[in-house]
């Protein structure tokens, strides 16, 4: 599975959700891709989960993928249930 | 990801002219200006940079107000990133950044990187330190500079090491 993390640039937001998710999903002994985009590179690519800002929501409304906002980027618990949720909810429908 | 080969830590991006408490401005550029200018003072961004923080912000929505009461500004490095730095200010009326649910703002973040990868380690370790509840309750608190950066770094320094 892969996991998009997005915010505007590549720089700050996006590296650190990928940060939390790498540790959450190596806590709970889980595998899947995680990858960092800015909004451009993103346009471009396919992902099963993107994870991004509540405020990105608007940037995000043609793509397939399931969407997990995020209001509190430094939050590991919110982070961890929503994405966690995503996850498990895609798993059982492959 | 390595984050063990040539990452800078949160400590080194952190200057004591670059944190500044109880600021008082009158809305969410003043804010950015203030923090930036910190940064151009002490040789860490080009005053070009203040304006690209600015203009992300318009352009991308306020998506940076990462968490409630905070925001993390940034451009790219080739706007103006002299070398890789994060200034902080608390603002002493928190003013509105626009953000659906996380306005108003009172911590003020500027982050300068110099490219995509040297600055995780320290990303990681603000991040940790921003989601430490009691630690933010004492950078808000904070009513002196000195106070405010003594904070900073004893804080930087528990969340070490994991």
């Amino acid at each position: 599975m892969r996991i998009a993390t997005l915010c505007g640039m590549g720089f700050g937001t996006s590296m650190m959700l990928k940060l939390f998710i790498d540790e959450i999903f190596k806590a709970e002994g889980l595998k899947a891709e995680i990858i960092p985009w800015d909004l451009g590179t993103f346009k471009g690519q396919q992902a099963d989960i993107v994870v991004a800002p509540t405020d990105m929501e608007m940037h995000l409304r043609t793509t397939k993928a399931k969407i997990v906002l995020i209001r509190n980027l430094v939050d590991k618990k919110e982070i961890r249930e929503k994405v966690l949720a995503a996850f498990y909810e895609l798993q059982s429908k492959t | 990801m390595d984050l063990e080969k040539q990452q800078i830590q949160l400590l080194d991006m952190l200057s004591d002219q670059a944190i500044q408490a109880q600021i008082a401005v009158a809305d969410w550029e003043e804010a950015t200006d203030t923090v930036g200018q910190l940064l151009v003072a002490s040789g860490k961004i080009t005053p070009g940079y203040i304006e690209a923080m600015k203009r992300v912000l318009r352009e991308m929505g306020p998506y940076a107000v990462i968490a409630p009461g905070i925001v993390l500004l940034h451009a790219r490095p080739e706007d103006g990133v002299i070398s890789a730095c994060l200034g902080l200010i608390t603002l002493s009326t928190p003013v509105e950044f626009g953000h659906s649910e996380n306005d108003p703002v009172d911590i003020v973040l500027a982050l300068g990187a110099t490219d995509k990868s040297a600055h995780l380690r320290a990303l990681q370790q603000l991040a940790r330190l921003l989601g430490d509840e009691a630690g933010l309750a004492l950078i808000r608190s904070a009513s002196d500079n000195r106070t405010l950066f003594h904070h900073i770094r004893s804080l930087a320094n528990s969340n070490e090491g994991s």
